[in-house]
Parts: structure tokens; sequence; C-alpha cells
């Protein structure tokens, strides 16, 4: 029980659901304070699920749900709204989708094991396993637990209590040499091996293949989760791979450090993921992403251990190595330690937003941010559709003077500015650094802002443009419930491409869906959340109702489908950070050329020639 | 063959819009009310509203346009400046100015000038709705038949009095030539190309930006002529893709998310320069437009020009064609504003494109009972019958005609109540310069005597060649009419020519022959590129509904009944058929070493005006330039003849034995063998 407590917390005060603030404007959810990191002695695997939802994103107490009244709470102790009801979520919700309060689809709510398959052993494995007294398992729950990621697929099986294959069994590394020794085994008994670090794929990744006919072993490197050392002198820690997000942060804010690595699903997701998935993290403008911030890589393939001989910043030894590895999607090998650059923490965190007339103008803000190359730690441009959805997400304010505050602001940007409220989009941004150069680069970024047309438009809702990330996942199991089904999914687009590309991509999908039946127009909706030097990250949000459907996950597919072929058409990439997995790999092919394909496939036939490493993604 | 393609739609059940006439309301209230009330159109839902100046500083200042006038600079070493102020005169000649006070005096004009022409203008105004729903969705490109100068006045008129988004119109620079109305027409919205601006790179950036600025920033319909130039014969004009590949561009480039093209069917009962037309067709140069020229046109107004019909089309979504044939993707490494030659999947998918489109328009002409009797008055006079056909057999037949045209699905307008008889002698009247009635029976009015000339017989003052062309003026203009109904029977009437040239029952041969005449006419007729079995399917399957065939496994019979209705398509395709072959028998008898392309039909006309007052040639037709040319594009298609570049400007090199096997197998004189088929 005491090691369950770890992965929970979130206690660095830039973490936007914490803030020490009373609750209005931004605030909605604070992290109940706990006792620190506790010691690894006794971790417990059984306990991870028990706290995690099985069918759902996050933890099992915390979740979005209309009280009698119809408004929208959120309950648990481990996220606290004080007292918060969100009004506007209701009507947006009904407005937006044309669902009904009245129209519920509930999910299962219990796991039915005798619903599993019963496993398929390999007995010589696992007696040979037994010998080594590494800890593994072949209870069901255990199983569909790690048979799946977060895709809308995957999920809406769960609710309905569908499992299709699941692993046969999982085992618990506690260090990289077990994990030498699970493959080894693996590689004598011919058994199909699928890594699991924080189960956050939304690429169809855990998904055991369905052919497969051999034993699966589900390899979680949750046990691995330590900080090996710290080398202050080179800002480099050496971390095991199954470490996740959160954890990581918290134990190198102790001792004043961080790697400023925050991808969204930073509260589950794990380090080896990151570098299995070529990961992004939200400040990547000051941290860079996952392919800048690792020193070195200790990955266990079947051929053996993988690792460079030195530490040296940057080598020219033919086509690194590394990138074999990052990106590898858990089809190579298991990645147990990583060394990666850590920074002094920040010492002074802002938040601040921009109001644009409309999308074009936002997009033209941040691309002149990028060619001044003066991006904030973050910054990111919702469209229209994205900042009502904010807005509908505003907790109930708490007196007369905000409420008229609000109503100021509003009078001011829709009447006096004369933006069209049906056209405005709001850009989010995080500054972080010195106190003194924080303030400067803010002033630099509004000025740039103010020439496209941009207002200021306070810290309050920039704060709580971060959040809607972070809780998103949560709404959706909402919509879930009443017949909205949805997912989001990413690209990266050369600047000139994006505005096309938003367009495009958000008008096949409206059109997709009422080709295919769909009964009210879907939510269609994007937001530009990485700026680089050559283009940008674009974030999709699809949903909608599906009452009338008979197949609505097909219909789902389907429309994502077109619309991946779409970003393609409009000259975007399969993926920005999200990766390939089975759920993409049909594109592979046009997106590497054929002698790319060879490469890949090659690597993968010296270093994994029987297949142990089973779970077919990427090629 | 893919017999299991069976044309299976039924042309009869063919769904179409019904018409409401626009005059009417104007022949009851106020021109001056109608032409200054409030205008106020639905517009494109992602239109940035600009005025006709922003829209010009937004091409100039188009990467595209920096690309080209830097790419110009560096090739011929010419200042920035000195290229830059070329590109805005050229923009300055090119640019439209649409101006809603000239719209509106136009509005005003037009009512009064169209309420003395026509007897009514009939819109489906469904079609007004569904392009009212299309303007607001996505960028439109109108796309009318081409037929007469009026069409894009009649387009803009009509979009006005529906409230609808007033188009701008890429017009010929020809009309720049009239001062006055060159500049009204611009105020109106027409925007002016010159005509052959073929390696102008310059030119061709400027014009290609413009129009789509205006396109993407749903500034204004985009409306132009997918033939190019106007049809003289009223048979539809092969498409031309520059402007199609324009409109396209920016889907195909992710600039839009698709664009609608609206085809549209302008179909007139009497076209007012129908006999402009065969003498333009005979050789006699179109007089240059000028203003004063049209003022002399005015005594045009006192005649009576039926009605015009006007059906806009079911909007094509340009994503739905491309779905499947082009990967958008190859735009996905160089960018954008770079101009590029269209890749070959790009090039065939807009022919193709263009072809269906035309094919639309062709499928919505409203044909009026006078089509059907001019078909059938020409045939009458080829036959010989010095002394026309009795109006009752006339009647007869233009009923059986009326019948078998509809079960081609043609879009026939036959009054519903009136008696046949009434509905021949009406048409009759409309067109009584083209048709004389005496005794009791009709023939084409060609010349004094009432019949052609006997050859060689002296006639005071008009020698025996004027009097061929005089004849032939009528005949051209009658052929204009009969050509209007072309596209309904055209098909049948290749299967018809087929069967009988192949002179054989085995389906094989057959086809071999059709496709063949497919292939040698496909300059000719609008005939879709990779279509010949769909065609030729088509075709079966209409001439087994009527009876006329039963077609089994292997063999084609023409059945008792149907022997009428083969007859009547081959006369159809009859007078082009010796076209063709008398233009390959110039070419193998007359051509010179020295023979260029402009000489050619000077040349060939001589040739035939000998031959037909020989009495060797039965149709008078084949005088007909259009026909000459589409020939010899044919045979320059095929290789039979070639241009040599280089020496004595496009000098014509003939292939003498293809040529004339060529002609042989248009007599039927060969068989079309298969290799004949595979090569070609």
């Amino acid at each position: 029980m005491l090691y369950i407590s770890t992965k929970y917390q979130i206690i660095r005060k830039d973490f936007p659901f914490y803030l020490g603030k009373t609750a209005h404007g931004g605030l909605w959810v604070q992290i109940k304070n706990l006792p620190g990191h506790l010691p690894k002695e006794s971790p417990s695997h059984v306990f991870l699920q028990e706290i995690m939802k099985w069918n759902g994103w996050g933890y099992s107490d915390s979740r979005f749900l209309f009280n009698k009244k119809g408004q929208a709470e959120f309950t648990g102790k481990r996220y606290i709204i004080i007292g918060m009801i969100i009004p506007g979520l209701k009507d947006w919700f009904e407005c937006t989708f044309g669902a009904s309060l009245q129209h519920k689809t509930p999910a299962t709510p219990l796991l039915n094991s005798s619903a599993v398959q019963p496993p398929t052993l390999n007995e010589a494995f696992v007696e040979e396993l037994k010998s080594t007294g590494i800890p593994f398992s072949q209870d069901a729950e255990d199983r569909v637990f790690r048979a799946h990621g977060h895709c809308l697929h995957e999920i809406f099986a769960l609710r309905e209590g569908k499992f299709g294959r699941v692993p046969d069994m999982v085992v618990w590394p506690n260090c990289h040499n077990d994990v030498v020794k699970i493959v080894e085994l693996a590689s004598k008994h011919n058994v199909c091996l699928i890594p699991y670090g924080g189960g956050t794929s939304v690429s169809s990744a855990l998904e055991c293949p369905p052919e497969e006919t051999r034993s699966i072993v589900s390899l979680d490197t949750s046990q691995m989760n330590r900080i090996l050392w710290v080398d202050e002198k080179n800002l480099t820690a050496h971390v095991e791979a199954g470490i996740v997000g959160q954890d990581l942060e918290r134990l190198l804010n102790e001792s004043g450090y961080c790697t400023g690595h925050e991808p969204d699903s930073m509260e589950f997701s794990s380090l080896g993921g990151w570098v299995a998935t070529r990961a992004s993290g939200m400040k990547k403008n000051i941290y860079g992403n996952i392919e800048d911030l690792v020193v070195h890589i200790k990955m266990v393939t079947p051929q053996g251990v993988i690792e460079k001989s030195c530490q040296g910043p940057r080598m020219s030894t033919g086509p690194d190595i590394h990138h074999f590895i990052m990106g590898s999607e858990g089809t190579l090998g298991v990645v147990t330690e990583v060394t990666m650059k850590i920074r002094p923490m920040p010492e002074y965190q802002k938040y601040g937003s921009v109001v644009f007339p409309n999308f074009e103008q936002g997009v033209a803000c941040l691309r002149e941010v990028a060619r001044q190359r003066c991006a904030p730690a973050s910054i990111r441009l919702m469209d229209n559709e994205q900042f009502k959805f904010g807005h509908a997400l505003k907790p109930q304010v708490s007196s007369i003077f905000t409420s008229f505050l609000d109503g100021l602001k509003k009078f001011y940007i829709t009447k006096f500015k004369g933006f069209d409220p049906n056209r405005l989009c709001v850009a989010t941004l995080l500054f972080e650094g010195d106190r003194e150069k924080v303030l400067q680069h803010e002033k630099q970024v509004y000025d740039i802002a103010a020439k496209f047309g941009g207002l200021a438009a306070g810290e309050d809702n920039g704060q709580r443009g971060y959040m809607l990330t972070f809780v998103i996942a949560y709404l959706r199991d909402l919509g879930m419930d009443y017949y909205v089904i949805g997912e989001s999914f990413e690209t990266s687009v050369p600047w000139d491409r994006v505005l096309d590309i938003c367009r495009n991509v958000k008008a096949r999908i409206v059109r997709e869906c009422k080709e295919r039946g769909v009964q009210f127009p879907p939510l269609s909706t994007c937001r530009v959340t990485q700026t680089y030097d050559a283009g940008a990250c674009v974030y999709f949000y699809f949903a909608f109702n599906y009452r009338g459907l008979s197949d609505p996950v097909h219909v789902y597919e389907q429309v994502e489908h077109a619309a991946r072929e779409e970003i393609l058409a409009n000259g975007g990439s399969l993926s920005h950070h999200h990766g390939v997995g089975k759920l993409r790999k049909e594109w592979m092919r046009e997106t590497v050329s054929n002698v790319g394909m060879g490469m890949l496939k090659s690597v993968k036939d010296y270093v994994d020639p029987n297949n142990i490493f089973g779970n077919r993604n990427l090629l | 063959m893919a017999s299991k393609a069976v044309y299976s739609r039924d042309p009869m059940l063919k769904k179409r819009d019904d018409f409401e006439d626009i005059l009417e309301e104007r022949r009851n209230s106020s021109d001056l009310r109608y032409a200054l009330r409030c205008y106020a159109p639905v517009v494109y839902k992602g239109l940035c509203p600009s005025k006709a100046g922003t829209l010009k500083s937004m091409v100039l200042q188009s990467d595209q346009l920096h690309y080209v006038i830097h790419q110009v600079c560096r090739e011929t070493g010419r200042a920035v400046d000195d290229v830059q102020e070329e590109v805005s005169s050229i923009l300055e000649e090119m640019a439209h100015r649409l101006q809603l006070s000239t719209v509106r005096f136009f509005a005003f004009t037009l009512s009064k000038v169209f309420k003395t022409l026509f007897r009514s203008i009939c819109v489906n105004e469904e079609g007004i709705q569904r392009l009212q729903q299309a303007i607001q969705e996505h960028p439109v490109v109108l796309l009318p038949s081409h037929r007469s100068y009026m069409d894009f006045l009649l387009m803009s008129y009509l979009l006005y009095t529906y409230d609808l988004a007033l188009p701008v119109i890429a017009a010929g620079m020809d009309f720049m030539g009239m001062k006055f109305v060159g500049e009204m027409l611009r105020m109106s919205g027409a925007f002016f190309i010159r005509r052959s601006f073929g390696g102008d790179k310059l030119y061709w950036a400027v014009f290609s930006e413009y129009v789509k600025t205006m396109l993407k920033n749903g500034f204004a319909p985009v409306e132009f002529f997918l033939e190019g130039t106007r049809s003289r014969t009223s048979k539809s004009l092969t498409p031309k893709l520059g402007l199609l590949n324009i409109v396209m561009d920016p889907f195909f480039k992710g600039e839009v998310f698709d664009v609608s093209l609206v085809p549209v069917s302008i179909s007139y009962e009497r076209i007012l320069e129908e006999s402009l037309y065969a003498r333009e067709l005979l050789g006699v140069p179109k007089p240059k437009e000028s203003t004063s020229g049209l003022i002399k046109a005015r005594k045009v107004l006192s005649e009576d020009y039926g009605s015009i019909h006007v059906y806009f089309g079911q909007p094509v979504s340009v994503r739905s064609l491309a779905e499947g044939r082009v990967n958008r993707c190859q735009f996905n490494l160089i960018p954008r504003h770079i101009p590029k030659k269209p890749s070959e999947d790009i090039h065939s998918f807009v022919n193709d494109s263009a072809y269906r489109l035309v094919r639309a328009q062709e499928e919505n002409m409203v044909l009026k009972p006078w089509v059907l009797l001019a078909s059938l008055l020409l045939q009458n006079q080829v036959s010989g019958q010095k002394r026309g056909i009795a109006l009752d057999e006339l009647t007869e037949q233009a009923v059986w005609l009326r019948d078998l045209s509809r079960q081609y699905g043609a879009f026939l307008h036959w009054p519903e109540h009136t008696p046949p008889s009434e509905v021949v002698s009406s048409s009759l009247s409309l067109h009584r310069g083209l048709v004389r009635i005496s005794e009791g029976r009709v023939q084409l009015a060609l010349g004094q005597t009432g019949g052609p000339a006997a050859p060689g017989e002296p006639r005071s003052a008009v020698t025996p060649e004027e009097e061929l062309l005089s004849q032939a003026v009528i005949i051209l203009s009658c052929a204009s009419y009969r050509n209007q109904a072309l596209h309904v029977f055209l098909r049948p009437a290749l299967l018809a020519s087929a069967i009988h040239t192949a002179s054989s029952n085995k389906k094989q041969e057959v086809f071999n022959s059709f496709s063949f005449l497919r292939n040698m006419f496909s300059n000719e007729f609008i005939l879709c590129p990779g279509a010949t079995v769909q065609d030729f399917e088509e075709a079966c399957y209409l001439l087994v509904k009527t009876g006329a065939l039963q077609v089994t496994q292997q063999d084609v019979l023409v059945t008792e009944r149907g022997h009428r209705t083969l007859v009547f398509l081959t006369s159809m395709l009859d007078p082009f058929l010796q076209g063709y072959q008398v233009v390959c028998r110039f070419l193998c008898e007359e051509a010179t070493e020295a023979l260029t392309e402009k000489q050619f039909i000077p040349a060939v006309r001589k040739f035939i005006i000998k031959h037909l007052l020989a009495g060797r040639l039965r149709y008078t037709e084949v005088l007909s330039s259009d026909l000459q040319k589409n020939s010899l594009a044919a045979l320059l298609r095929l290789g039979a003849v070639r241009k040599i570049k280089g020496a004595e400007q496009g000098t014509l090199k003939v292939n003498t034995v293809m040529v004339n096997s060529l002609e042989d197998t248009l007599g039927g004189k060969l068989p079309t063998q298969k290799a004949v088929i595979a090569r070609l």
C-alpha cells in the first residue's frame, strides 16, 4: 500500500494542478498533500491496478460525473476540487454533441475474469522463471490490465466487458539484470515478450497480435523505478527506465533539479516508454524532446545488451545507434536504464494567454515567435471550438465581483475590440527561468502578439488551458457514459501548411461523420501545441454522439482513418510523438520509402531474428 | 470486353428539374425597380472580405509571383523593378473591376433587350438553390456551355436576378478591342486573358495567381468556358484544360478543402449568331469585334429568337472526383509556390474531369422540336428529294424521332398537349429563314429555284461557286441545330455505322470497327478518353432496349423493325465520315511538300468545292472548316500526318500509306484489323 502513494503525488509547484491560490479562475484541482517518496523495499505490483481504472483513464476514484442537479463535478480524494461546480459543462456538452443526460451508456462495472481467455503457458519458461525468483502472475486482472493502451476501441471494448487476446502472464523485473535473464529465457523457450511501461499508448502498440500463437509475456517495467545516480558536475542523472514521469520529476526536485520533460501523460507514462516512442514534452522549447535529453541508453535485446561506451555529448561514429532504439516501439528489446540531462529547477514560472481575433492571426503570431526563436517554455494555440470548450470548463465563480470582471473582459474583447466570439482563439503561454528574464521574455512575446492583433488575456486563462490537457482524458470517460466517443491525434507539419491542414482535416472529419450516418455534427477541433524552426505540431480532437449507430467504434475508426489520410495528403507527418504502433503501420512504407522500410526490417532481423519482441508494431 | 459493365441506368428515368420563366416577372413589373433593388447575396463561409484593389495587391505580394519574378530576372538579367512593373501592367490589363452600379445598368438594359428578343428565359430553380448552397460551402466555379456572346451576360443577369454572388468571368482579349463595351464588361465582372501566351511564364504566373486568389478567398464564383471559345457548330467542343487545371490546383495543394464545379447548360432555341457562324465556317472571316459592329447588329432586335433554357447542373466536387485518382502527397516535397508542370496523373485526371463536365453540360441541354426537324430535313435533302417532304410525312417522322430520342434520354421540350402538326408548323415558322413550305411540302430554303443548281449551269452574275456557298450557309445553319441533338444519338450512331462498315455480325468485329470510329472521331465529338467499352455497352443497351438490335454473346443482329433506326443513325454520322474521307483524299492527292498548317484549310476547301461542283460529293456540309480542322487534328494525333518543327512554320508531312488506309477503313473498304486498333 505504501508504494501506491508514490504514484499520485504531484508536489511540484509548477504542475498545473497544484496551485496555491484560492478557487477562482484557473484553479480546479488541487493535489492532496501526501507524505513524500517512500523507500522501495516492499514494492507490490498487485496494487497498481487497484488504484487505477481497469476500463478508463487514470485513478479509479477520480472521475467526472453529472450530479443530481445536472452539474458537472469531479470525484475522488486524489485530485480535489474544493467544492467546485462546473456549471457550463452540461450545456456545452448537450449543445455540442446533441447528447442528453437522460441517455446513458454506463460501463460494465466489474472485470469478469471468466470472460478472459485462459493463459497459454510455456511450462519450461515458467519453470525456469520461477527459479530466478522474479515475480510474475497469471491472474486474469493483471493480464487484462496490460493488454491495452488508451485508444478508443480498446477502452470501448473494456467498458463493454469484451477482451481479445491478452498476455498469458506478467513479469515484474526489478533491475537490468532481471531483464537480461527474462530475455534470455524468452529467447531460449521462444516466448513472445511485450514490454509494458505506463500503459498510456494510443497507437494500439500494446495490443497482443491476435495471430500470435506463442505464449505472450508482458514485461512490466514498473518496479525498475530508481534514480541510480545524479551527476551534478555534468548535470546528468542515471535512471531506471520504468520510472513514471511525475515520480522522476518529484525525486529530482527534491535535490533541486528537473528534467523538464513533461508529456501530457506524465502522471502515468514511463521513461522507457518515452524512449521507445520518441516522446515530446510540453516544455521542449527549453529542455528539448526525448532525443535531445538522453545521453546514454541501455537496452536488452535477444542478441545481448546494446549501449555506447562513453557519455560524450555528441559523437561522429556512424549513424547514431540511439536512433535505432528511440522509436523502436518495443520491437527490438527493453530499455532498462537511461542517462538523462537534468537542469536546476527554474526560479520562476509564469502562465499567460493571448486572445487573437482569429486562428489565422494566431498561427501567424506563433510562426513569428518561432522565426525569432523566442518561444516560451510552452506556447499553444487553441482554435475557436477549443476556446469554447475551455470556457465551458470554467468553474463556478465565487463572487459577484469576479463574475462582474469576467463580464467586463468579455465586453472589452467582443464589443470594444470587435472580436467575433465565433472566430476568436486563444494562445496559452508558460514562461520559465530567472524572474527578470521571464518578465523580459514575456514582454517580447506579448509585443509580437500585439502585431498580430493579440490581446493579453491573463494568467488564469493560460493555466486553465494547460489544465484542459490533463483532464481531457477523464472527460472522455464522462462522454462515454453518455453516447459520446472521441479521441485526439497529432501530426507535425511545415509552417506554410499549418492553416491548410487544420482547416482540411477538421472539414474532412465533419464530412466523413455525415457520410457515415452520424446523426449530430461532431466536435472537430485542433490546436497548435509545439513550434519548431521549420514547422509545428498540431493536435486534433474529435468526438461525436453515436446514438443511432450500430457500430460506433467502426465508424470512429473509419473517420480517424480518413482524417489521417487527409493529414498525409496535406503534407503532415504520420506522427509527431504518439508513434506508429499497429494503428498507423499501414502508412509506414509510404512514409519512409521502400529502402527505409528495408533498413528497419534488416535491423529487426539482426537484433531479433526470432521475433521474441513480437508486438508487431511499426513494421 | 467487360460485358458485365452493363449500362444499367435508364435514361428515360433521368430526373430533371422543372423550369421557371424569369421574363414573366420582368414583363409584369418595373425594370427600374428591379435594377435598383436591394442585392444581398449569400457568400462563401470562409470569405475574407476584400475589395478588387486589395485583391490585386494580394496577387502582387504572393509568393508565387515573387518566385517567378526573380526567376525571370535571373534568366533575362532584367531588373526586379522592371519585371515587377510588367507584372503590374499585366494585372492591370487583366483584372476585373466588378461594380454593382454597372451590374444594375446591365440588369436594366438587358431586361429590355431580352424581353424584345426572347419569348422566355427558363431557369431550373432547384439548380439555383443547389448553387446557393454550394456557394456557401466551398469556392464555386461556374462552367457554362458557350454558344453565343450572350452567354456570360446572361449568366450574370441570372445570378443577379436570383440574388446570388456575381461571378468573375474569364473573357478573351478580343472583347477589349471594343473600347467602351470592354470596360463595361470589365465592370460587370469580366477579366481579360490573352488568347495565346504559350511560353510567357510571367503572364501565366500572373494569370493563374489572379484566378487562384479569387477562388481561394471565395471572393466570387469564377466563371469560364470549358470549351474555350464559342462553338460555331453547336456541337460541344473538346475541352481546354488550362483554366480547369488552375482552379483545381488549390485543392490538390490543400489550400482549399474542396472546389465545386457547376456545369451550366444554356440552350438557345434560335442562336443570334446563326448565319454568322455558318459564314465563318465557310471561310468568310468573322468581323473583328467592335462597338459599331455591335450597334449595326441591332437589326437582330426586331426578330423572334424563341426561348432560352438555362439548366444549372449538379455541383461536382473536385474532392470526390479526385478520390483515389490523385495522390496529393506529390506536393509535399517542394514548396507549393514554386510552379511545377502538372504530373502525368494530374494531367489525365484533369482531362477526364473536363470531358465528364462537358458531358454533363450536354446532357442537360434542352432540345426543341426544331432540332429533330432539322435532322430530318437535312437527311431528306441529301436523299435527293428535289421537291422536299410532305408536311404530314415530316410530322410522322418527327413523332417517331421524338419517341426515339426520348428513349435515348434526350432532354426534349416537346409541348405535351399540342397536336404534333401544330408543334411542327410553329417550329418551322420560327426558323422560316431556313425552310420553305410550298404546296404542303417542306424543304430547306436553298437558292432561288428551290433545289441545288445543276453543276455548270450559268446564272446571271452568280457563279456556281457563290451559289454553292450560299446554299452551304443554309445547310450549315441547319446542321448546327441537328448538332444539338448529336450527343443523344452519338453512341448508337457510332454503333450503327460500325455495323455498317464492319459488314459482319460478329460482335468482336463490330466492336473493333466501333472502337476505330470512336477513336477517329474523338476530336469531333465529346467522347470520354478510355471509355470505349463503356460507350459500346451503352450503345448496345440503347439499341437493344428500343428493339433495333439483338446482341448475343458472339453476334450483333439488326432486327426487322430496327432497320429504320439504323438508317437514321448512320445517316447522322455520314457527313462526318465523308468529310474525314475527303480530307484524307485531299492529303493523298494534293498535299505538296510545302503544305503548311495555315494553308491547309483554304487548300482543302478549294479541293472540296471542286468535287462538290463536279457532283462527286453528297454532303455540302463537309465544307465546314470545323470538320476539316478536326479531321486534321485526328490525323495528327494518330501520327498519319506530322508537323515538322523548325523549318517552315508548321509544315505538314503526310504519311500517304497510312492516310490512304485510314480513308479506306472509314469507307468500309478495309476491315478494321486488330493490329490497327492496337496501334491506335
